[in-house]
């Protein structure tokens, strides 16, 4: 069992700095797992190309969930591509994060009431810790979900374990 | 006193022991938290199936094995094409000696049509008009 394994009691200030420093490593290096499902997909790669440049908050597309931290969900699940999901996401290490990117996967979106196929929400089948709302949502939006996430991650404590 | 190679062995050494370091590190502080799931072949969220152990093409290792031979002359021809002026006519023809040699093996690679991707003949579907429904024939070699 790691050491990261294990929950301290209490939170003297060994405790507290090697915290900040995971954290600051956990938030700084968020690699995610290249993958998408529809159209925000596109924004998704808008940002990670020069314009946006995804690359300057450590956000890295990796070809295999086995080396990444997030999974970006962008676009439309469908109910056949949610049992991939859900397989994609419990195949990442721990600890991991998901930002759920644009209405469909957020709520269903346009395909709230008729999508025969759609997941209504992304959020059915793992848990979501950002959600960026949007049809499909610009590059600025996505990055200040990424910031989000990034807030979220720092704060996060060795004491109460979230993740 | 140490030898050059001495100090090269004591990098080695180093470059050894620093890696053991950090992995064991590693292994004492990261979470593991093994699931079946986790454990699972990656194969893209698909159900893995089959054994990875099947027969792959004996043409491929044609390919392979040509690959190593230029592979290999490619290693030892850039260092020799760097000096091969200091030593003279010498240097000059154990160079071409070699080249020769591999010429050779070439010539005899391309003489037995290793070089050749053998296709498999591909029958085109043909349709029969009179019996309605379009028959396929089956193919001569598998593809």
């Amino acid at each position: 069992m790691g050491f990261l394994d294990k929950e301290f009691t209490d939170g003297n200030i060994v405790v507290a700095k090697a915290e900040d420093l995971l954290n600051w490593a956990r938030l700084s290096s968020l690699w995610q797992v290249s993958f998408g499902l529809a159209c925000c997909a596109i924004e998704m790669m808008a940002t990670s190309a020069s314009h946006y440049d995804f690359d300057r908050f450590g956000v890295i597309p990796r070809p295999s969930p086995r080396q990444a931290d997030i999974i970006i969900i962008s676009g439309t699940v469908t109910l056949k591509m949610a049992t991939r999901i859900k397989r994609l996401y419990e195949q990442m290490p721990d600890p991991k994060y998901i930002i759920s990117m644009g209405s469909c996967s957020n709520c269903g979106g346009p395909y709230w009431e008729h999508g025969y196929h759609v997941l209504k929400g992304v959020d059915r089948v793992i848990p979501v810790d950002v959600y960026v709302p949007g049809c499909p949502p610009r590059p600025e939006a996505l990055l200040e979900g990424l910031l989000k996430l990034q807030e979220k991650i720092r704060n996060e404590s060795m004491i109460k374990k979230t993740a | 006193m140490l030898t050059e190679f001495g100090k090269a062995f004591i990098f080695i050494l180093m470059a050894i022991i620093f890696v053991i370091g950090i992995v064991y590190f590693a292994k004492l502080i990261r979470p593991a938290r093994p699931t079946h799931e986790k454990l699972k072949t990656y194969e893209c969220g698909e159900n893995p199936e089959g054994s990875p152990w099947i027969k792959f093409n004996i043409r491929f290792y044609v390919v392979a094995l040509i690959f190593l031979i230029f592979d290999v002359e490619v290693v030892l021809l850039i260092p020799w094409a760097l000096v091969y002026k200091d030593f003279g006519l010498t240097g000059f023809l154990i160079g071409g000696i070699f080249l020769v040699l591999l010429g050779l093996g070439m010539a005899y690679e391309w003489r037995k049509g290793d070089l050749q991707w053998e296709k498999p003949k591909v029958l085109p579907p043909s349709f029969n008009k009179t019996k309605g429904a379009p028959k396929v024939e089956k193919e001569l070699v598998e593809v």
